[in-house]
């Protein structure tokens, strides 16, 4: 028998939270959604009066257990679909959706840890996902994030990240590669093979890793924990790329 | 015709709408997609191979495979997660050159890559002047993050299909899914007829 196909759905949006200068997160009622796993994505397709369609791929920042949809979307200056979603979207408007896409880049909590979860900027998306999945399982994997924005304000889900911290076995860990804030005592620079070996777990332990950022960022942070002595197998990559849009 | 999207107008680029399949957007820059980190062999132990369902398995080393006839072909390239590439130029060997001398009745071709990727094609799509084992891009030697030292190059199909560091072609008689296929990707995926994810 033939797979089904993923049908596009028309989703409600509920609500639209500002999560830095450059990103909200639009929070969705999508009748009929099979539900997703930590990590996958959906394709967005807007449609213009005159039937001109665009379409591309955002990350889910919800855990599978949360009552709504979210997708968090970075705006990009020159993009053609995030700048409508981030500042024309608004509480009452209508998206179109289909989805859950991919299964590579995913974590499910019985897949065990321990896992190290690496993101460049707004490449925190998915990894999010991950640690919001975890917490609504009351997971203690050991967990290991590693955070790199230009600067504090630039940080996606701050509050709630120091929130999941204090519990049992997530260790969040932020480098600042521009302004890192004030009487800050932590990494500030690029994320190096030094910064990896601080953050950990070392390669013994055998981390599922997941990387998720700008192609240059995540193709760097993979050379370095291969030099490391991490297995290749074990490292999953998701880009975001400067075309996105 | 799904509803409109209140306020949307989109950004339309000046090309031939007749070249960008549905979906797709045209980007200049070149991307990159890979599931795990770039592999990067010695050219001096770098070899290609066809096996599988062959009377006798062929293989070539790095000296030999570039000594091979060569084609330079300037091709579009459709990447399933939405961005389309125009006029891209690549030199590298035909597979139906590869497969001179090479007796099969397979149908199907596993390619398969350092990393451990791999992705199915038909055989008949790999034949007739429509795909290559590319090793420079733009004049240049490809790029270790674009799949060199060598890769598959299959422009009619979803880029997926165009194994980077591909190592070997596997003819099989049944038709088994690649790595991003299993994944729930399309097994075959036409761009033209939007076939991105299993069922479409």
């Amino acid at each position: 028998m033939a797979p089904a196909r993923i049908a596009w759905r028309l989703a409600a949006v509920k609500d639209v939270l500002v999560e830095t200068p450059r990103a909200k997160t639009l929070v969705l009622d999508v009748p009929g959604w099979p539900g997703h796993v930590a990590g996958q994505h959906v394709d967005v397709r807007l449609t213009a009066e005159d039937g001109y369609q665009a379409q591309r791929s955002y990350s889910i920042a919800s855990a599978p257990e949360n009552e709504k949809l979210a997708l968090t979307v970075e705006r990009l200056e020159d993009g053609e679909v995030s700048p409508y979603l981030t500042d024309e979207l608004g509480p009452g408007d209508e998206l179109e959706l289909r989805g859950p896409i991919g299964g590579y880049f995913a974590w499910r909590s019985e897949d065990g840890g321990p896992l190290l979860l690496v993101a460049g900027g707004s490449g925190l998306v998915p990894l999010m996902a991950m640690v919001r999945h975890r917490a609504a399982n009351s997971s203690t994997v050991d967990t290991r994030l590693l955070v790199s924005a230009r600067s504090s304000e630039e940080v996606l889900y701050r509050d709630e990240l120091a929130r999941l911290a204090a519990g049992d076995g997530l260790a969040v860990h932020q480098t600042f590669t521009r302004e890192p804030p004030a009487g800050w005592s932590g990494f500030a620079r690029r994320v190096d093979a030094d910064v990896l070996g601080q953050v950990g777990p070392a390669p013994s332990q055998r981390p599922r890793i997941f990387i998720c950022g700008p192609t240059a960022f995540v193709e760097r942070a993979a050379d370095l924990l291969v030099g490391l002595g991490h297995d290749t197998a074990a490292i999953h990559l998701e880009r975001f790329g400067p075309t996105g849009g | 015709m799904p509803p409109f999207s209140r306020g949307f107008r989109g950004r339309r680029v000046d090309v031939d709408p007749a070249r960008v399949p549905p979906g797709q957007y045209v980007t200049r820059d070149f991307p990159v997609l890979s599931a795990g980190p770039t592999p990067r062999t010695p050219l001096d132990e770098w070899s290609l191979t066809i096996n599988g369902a062959v009377d006798e398995p062929v293989s070539w080393a790095w000296e030999e495979f570039v000594a091979l006839p060569s084609e330079s072909v300037t091709v579009d390239i459709h990447c399933v997660t939405k961005w389309s590439k125009l006029d891209t130029t690549w030199t590298g060997v035909s597979v139906d050159t590869l497969l001179e001398g090479v007796e099969t009745d397979a149908g199907y071709v596993t390619a398969w890559c350092d990393g451990g990727y791999t992705t199915n094609v038909p055989l008949e799509d790999l034949t007739g002047g429509r795909a290559w084992i590319a090793y420079e891009f733009g004049g240049e030697p490809l790029e270790p993050e674009h799949g060199g030292p060598a890769r598959l190059l299959v422009p009619h199909l979803y880029f997926w299909k165009s194994a980077k560091w591909v190592r070997g072609l596997e003819l099989r008689d049944d038709d088994e899914p690649g790595f991003w296929e299993a994944y729930g990707y399309h097994n075959y995926g036409n761009p033209w007829k939007e076939q991105r994810y299993s069922g479409d």
